[in-house]
């Protein structure tokens, strides 16, 4: 389980902070897949990345992480060295990328596994269990990244981000890159190797909120650095509270909707700078129901079971 | 308006261009006029080339490109200018489309200089904020301004805004929407709808199926450089005729329906262009038949204009 308090984690440039994460709390559940959602710059990869490697320009400025009743030591780079790929680990955004082509993947795990004290040929029996199961021939293992197609980078990838079973997982835009076909199968890994154990909680962090649809227990949705809503997800799509969530839904085109026969609405306005963001709740600016007290920031509340919301007219 | 006939074109790879890239082999489609046609292919499919080729950006192999009657491959100097006076593209990245160092209205002070020098400045100025306006923005916040000082959303319109400048007739818009926000990205939708009942034909290239459904009249599915399925917008969703069409209705994730339990999975098949020998999509099917390797099967009409290309309809 991932407790997450008052999380904020800032951007230093010349001219001050960027405040690109502000006061986040939320917690995920064993075996539960979270997807982090919001626009570009709305803070869902600092979030993300904070959780794992917050390394300069982004500077921790407050807040816990504690996951399974452990303490993240999120502020010290060296410290959570010993966290990093055993209890948290991470599927970066361009996969594919992220394998070294100079070594064989064989090789470029043991150097991995030996890097964590960890032996190749005892972990060996497992790792080709779970190529088995994403039906990748052992013979990978004496490949070089560049023998192999993209769909099977990632998925390569996939077994050995989750090879130490880690209790948290981040999967960061992992699906943008792919074509349909890819893309599903590589979700319905994610929910596997969740029903399988391999991992505990899951965040994936998306643009792609159809993607959240299919496969998420939860959304997470962000806005402007700060979190609007957590709900679980058919509560997200039937009875979200926070108007910025729902004119987000709202907004997106899906098949059977047709401009002659309804026609869809954006937001007006775009999000504030977070150098140096309004007071208060950061989407006043562009809400349909903005009201004096919006001037104060809303507390992340819960109102029901599971779903909490930062918004005063859902209080 | 525009036709493409049996178009094909061949990229030259390689040190020498021994290799060759099919990436566009016998498309022919058409677009009429005040018609959103959707191309909706995945990466490799071919349908930025398209794009390109109609815009002339590259030279076509073989087949022709008409634009009302005319071989569009025959302009030049005075006939091609009046070509991109008539037909203007908006392409994905609204950032790469402008140069940093200069302000983005510059643009627009390109195409009076271009196709417009007699039009006096203050002519040309009403004109001007005539088409921001037309494209929902108001001229006083966007004018004078650098690229960087505008979002995506409001840059993306300003190229639109630029191609009314012209008498344009037909958009090509290649992936526009894919870099813009959620919460924007359905009003430059919208957009390109008004266009059309201004009278405009738009090419609307785009991965994404569901935006293809909300604003296109017409369909056209390719797969590597092939066109797969062609159709009215409704149809070719919700009755495909062709598996490929079928399984990216099955797999891409949409709001509508959760995917199926029961995956059919696809067969894994190489990555090659295609070969000239059997169906381009046989490797990967999961209906193939024995013709199906052999020859390729034609853009066959399976109902009134509805047509497909697989042996198995």
């Amino acid at each position: 389980m991932l407790q997450v308090e008052n999380l904020t984690v800032y951007y230093k440039t010349i001219r001050g902070y960027v405040r690109a994460l502000e006061g986040a709390t939320f917690t995920i559940a064993d075996g539960e897949i979270m997807g982090l959602a919001g626009e570009s710059g709305c803070g869902k990869t600092t979030l993300g990345h904070s959780l794992i490697y917050l390394r300069p320009p982004m500077n921790y400025i407050g807040g816990r992480v504690v996951l399974d009743g452990q303490e993240l030591p999120i502020w010290d780079m060296e410290k959570m060295q010993e966290f990093r790929y055993r209890h948290v680990s991470l599927i970066p955004q361009y996969a594919m990328n992220a394998l070294n082509p100079t070594r064989k993947i064989g090789r470029m795990i043991a150097e991995l596994l030996e890097s964590r004290g960890m032996n190749y040929d005892e972990v060996l029996p497992e790792l080709k269990r779970r190529l088995d199961l994403v039906q990748l021939s052992h013979d990978v293992l004496k490949m070089y990244p560049i023998e192999l197609s993209g769909g099977m980078k990632q998925r390569t990838v996939m077994v050995v981000s989750t090879l130490l079973n880690p209790s948290l997982l981040i999967a960061d835009e992992i699906t943008s890159a792919l074509d349909v076909s890819t893309q599903k199968a590589v979700c319905e890994m994610l929910v596997e190797f969740r029903d399988r154990g391999f991992v505990k909680s899951t965040i994936i962090i998306t643009h792609d909120i159809s993607i959240l649809y299919q496969i998420a227990d939860s959304i997470l949705v962000m806005y402007a650095g700060q979190l609007s809503e957590k709900a679980p997800t058919e509560t997200i799509f039937q009875d979200a509270r926070h108007p910025y969530t729902r004119m987000l839904i709202g907004s997106l085109p899906k098949v059977g909707v047709r401009y002659q026969e309804e026609r869809l609405l954006g937001i007006p306005g775009s999000p504030p700078q977070l150098l140096n963001p309004p007071e208060g709740c950061r989407f006043r600016d562009r809400c349909p129901v903005a009201f004096d007290r919006c001037t104060e920031v809303p507390p992340f509340r819960e109102i029901s079971p599971g779903h909490s919301v930062a918004c005063w007219r859902a209080f | 308006m525009l036709s493409l006939e049996r178009v094909t074109k061949v990229y030259r790879l390689g040190a020498f261009g021994l290799q060759k890239l099919i990436a566009v082999r016998d498309v022919s489609f058409e677009i009429g006029e005040r018609e959103i046609v959707s191309l909706i292919g995945e990466s490799g499919s071919g349908k930025s080339t398209i794009g390109k080729l109609i815009l002339r950006l590259t030279p076509i192999t073989s087949g022709m490109i008409r634009f009302e009657g005319t071989d569009v491959s025959t302009l030049s100097g005075p006939s091609l200018k009046e070509y991109y006076r008539r037909v203007q593209g908006v392409f994905q990245d609204p950032f790469a489309s402008f140069n940093p160092i200069f302000k983005a209205d510059r643009v627009f002070r390109m195409v009076r200089d271009e196709f417009y020098p007699q039009v006096g400045m203050r002519e040309w100025n009403e004109k001007v904020e005539g088409a921001l306006r037309a494209v929902g923005l108001n001229p006083p916040d966007v004018l004078n301004k650098f690229p960087h000082q505008l979002s995506g959303g409001q840059l993306q319109r300003f190229l639109v805004a630029r191609a009314l400048l012209l008498d344009i007739r037909l958009l090509i818009a290649d992936e526009i929407i894919s870099m813009l926000d959620a919460s924007t990205r359905v009003d430059v939708l919208n957009l390109l709808a008004d266009l059309k009942a201004r009278g405009l034909s738009i090419l609307f290239i785009t991965h994404d199926l569901s935006l293809g459904y909300y604003i296109s009249d017409r369909a056209v599915i390719l797969y590597r450089g092939r066109i797969a399925e062609m159709g009215p917008t409704e149809k070719v969703y919700h009755r495909p005729l062709h598996p490929y069409t079928e399984m990216l209705m099955e797999s891409v994730p949409r709001l509508d329906r959760k995917w199926e339990e029961e995956v059919r999975m696809e067969r894994e098949g190489g990555l090659a262009g295609p070969t000239g020998d059997g169906c381009v999509y046989a490797a990967r099917c999961p209906k193939v038949m024995d013709i199906c390797t052999r020859e390729e099967p034609e853009l066959k009409e399976a109902e009134a204009g509805h047509f497909v290309a697989c042996w198995a309809k």
